[in-house]
């Protein structure tokens, strides 16, 4: 089949186009939305098991050949990172469903959310570097429709600054791009990396590179680039920033893992070290985030920081068993923040606050939840068998056979202070006498954190049954000349 | 205010303008011009219609959503995209050709038509709705 690339496109994009001409019925935007959801997923699993029988996918739009026209690559890493983003997506529509009211749903709510999967498969899909660019706009204008939604003061006013910075760093994007195409005159990614393999001036293109890394930095939250996120993600309704904190700063560490892993390899020794060291800077400053704060939403989205700098520490190591590890645990944590995200906004649903302290003792009325939580932290912080142990262990062992003991020590620690932030959660949210929430019915929510936790335990549990697959990814990325051919050939 | 010699000449001159606009809608097939740049010549068409008359007015002339609109000219772009996949092509991948019609003639004919309709469409949606979302403001 020739266009098997395209379907997670263009299965959103006709949603949301469809959704424009029903928001007046709420009931038809959710069936539309729902059913849309399920072919995603379908799509996605169909786009692993093509990828896995026939290797890489391609896909020339518009019948242009490579490296002239836009090409869609799907390898594995691709193929997985769209499969589950569609379960993401499908949990997200399950919590709107309860937790977006039906005004807000008539003001192109659903529509946004399907332009936002149009944009974060559209990024994870692409071989053009300015198609990535382009994907990343598309993923950015609804995020921030997405974020100003309901239009309370707060909002304006954290979606004004969240703007401000995505501008600047969408205009650094079209700079570097620009940079790139006058050094090496092709944008298609494949194409990039043979040039850039057999370039002999390669200081201009370390500068490129690390102008592509304070974009992508920008955009995934890494050190000293993350400081918009808390304000950002403090502003929007708990289904929205589960999707963000789920899927766009995953969307960074993704085009960090292409960009450095397929085309920046002229100078690895300078480039990664300095990906290690912000990485090593991002985790610190995460994990002090996480424990400082007493506010979940806060130790949430700290704990998103915290987990990108383990995730760009992987790619900075470069090895076949550091990627496997990164992508192990770039899956599973696209999985958890959601359900971190979700459980979050669950408690505050009940107790009417984000602040610990103001209440306790969920665990009498929500022992669901409070479970959930303990379960949440647990496969955070990588405690065996569930899903976060696999990728960390992956990743500290290539950092000990590296001979990086300092870093590797580091990120150990961190998953101690990553254990201890989400446990306060459960501490003090779940123990102690029953006071300061209301008896609400909750059981709608619970549906899609349970699917998936389930998820990410099952993942964990059966990591032999995924590891093939996580194998098959790290392997096209570690030897980049299985993805150039794919894309050159003819 | 008398607005007689504004409303008189806009009554004329949109059509002019729209004209103008379908003209470059058109011509933008070979030379400069296009469904994005005719687009924006017809939402200069209606605004100056807004200009002239009110909100209320103009909408009893123009009796159609603009959001509306942006889904229809979506449509069209999707669908031309979408065209691929029936004919197993990959996406985007147009069809043109000549084909003899009565009165015209020999007419060059090309997908890429329906796609910049799409464009012209939404061009005229996302640009109404913006300008009448700041003017009903006032």
């Amino acid at each position: 089949m020739t266009n098997a690339v395209i379907f997670p496109i263009a299965i959103p994009l006709t949603t949301a186009v469809i959704l424009i001409f029903c928001v007046k019925s709420l009931k038809a935007q959710k069936v539309i939305s729902l059913v849309s959801a399920g072919a995603l997923i379908a799509a996605g699993a169909w786009l692993v098991r093509l990828v896995d029988h026939e290797g890489v996918q391609k896909l020339d739009v518009g019948n242009w050949p490579a490296p002239f026209g836009i090409t869609l690559v799907s390898d594995m890493l691709s193929a997985l990172l769209v499969l589950t983003t569609s379960v993401i997506a499908l949990a997200g529509l399950l919590y709107s469903f309860y937790t977006i009211d039906s005004k807000q749903a008539s003001m192109y709510y659903y529509v946004f959310f399907q332009f936002l999967i149009v944009g974060v498969n559209g990024a994870f899909s692409t071989g053009d570097i300015f198609n990535l660019f382009v994907f990343y706009e598309v993923m950015l204008m609804s995020s921030y429709a997405l974020l100003v939604h309901g239009g309370t003061k707060i909002q304006l006013q954290e979606t004004m600054k969240y703007m401000i910075i995505n501008v600047f760093s969408s205009a650094l994007f079209v700079i570097a791009v620009g940079y790139l195409y006058a050094v090496t005159g092709t944008l298609n990614m494949a194409h990039l990396a043979v040039r850039i393999s057999g370039a002999e001036n390669t200081a201009v293109l370390t500068v490129i590179c690390l102008l592509f890394l304070i974009v992508f930095g920008l955009k995934g939250a890494l050190f000293p680039f993350y400081v918009w996120m808390p304000g950002a993600y403090s502003a929007p309704p708990s289904a929205v920033l589960a999707l963000f904190g789920g899927l766009l700063t995953k969307v960074g560490v993704y085009s960090i893992l292409r960009t450095f892993s397929l085309i920046f390899r002229q100078d690895i020794g300078y480039t990664h070290t300095i990906l290690a060291w912000l990485a090593m800077a991002t985790i610190v400053l995460g994990v002090i985030g996480a424990v400082a704060y007493r506010d979940m939403r806060q130790i949430a989205i700290y704990n998103i920081v915290a987990a990108i700098g383990v995730m760009a520490f992987g790619i900075s190591l470069m090895t076949k068993e550091s990627l496997e590890g990164t992508i192990f645990y770039l899956l599973q944590d696209m999985v958890m923040k959601t359900a971190l995200f979700f459980i979050v906004g669950a408690i505050a649903y009940v107790a009417g606050t984000n602040q610990l302290g103001r209440f306790s003792g969920l665990l009498g009325s929500y022992p669901l939840l409070g479970w959930a939580v303990f379960l949440t932290a647990l496969a955070l912080s990588g405690i065996p068998p569930f899903s976060g142990f696999i990728g960390k262990a992956l990743i500290i062992r290539a950092a000990f056979e590296k001979g990086q003991l300092l870093f590797a020590l580091i990120v150990l620690l961190s998953s101690l202070l990553v254990l201890y932030s989400v446990m306060k959660i459960f501490i003090q949210s779940c123990w102690g006498e029953a006071r300061g929430y209301e008896q609400k019915r909750v059981a709608p929510l619970y549906v899609p954190i349970v699917a998936l936790l389930a998820l990410a335990v099952l993942y964990g549990i059966g990591a032999e049954f995924v590891r093939p697959y996580i194998a098959q990814a790290a392997a096209t990325l570690a030897d980049p000349s299985l993805y150039i051919e794919s894309v050159l050939k003819e | 205010m008398n607005e007689l010699i504004l409303r008189t000449v806009t009554a004329v001159v949109t059509f002019i303008i729209i004209l103008f606009g379908i003209q470059l809608f058109f011509a933008g097939h070979y030379y400069p011009g296009g469904g994005f740049i005719a687009g924006l010549v017809t939402a200069g068409a209606i605004i100056l219609l807004l200009l002239a008359f009110d909100i209320k007015t103009v909408r009893s002339m123009i009796p159609i959503s603009y959001r509306t609109l942006i889904g229809i000219g979506l449509l069209f772009a999707l669908g031309t995209g979408l065209g691929g996949l029936v004919f197993d092509v990959p996406f985007l991948t147009h069809a043109h050709g000549h084909v003899m019609l009565p009165l015209l003639g020999d007419v060059s004919l090309h997908t890429a038509v329906l796609f910049d309709l799409g464009v012209y469409f939404v061009v005229v949606g996302v640009t109404m709705t913006i300008i009448e979302t700041i003017g009903e403001e006032e």
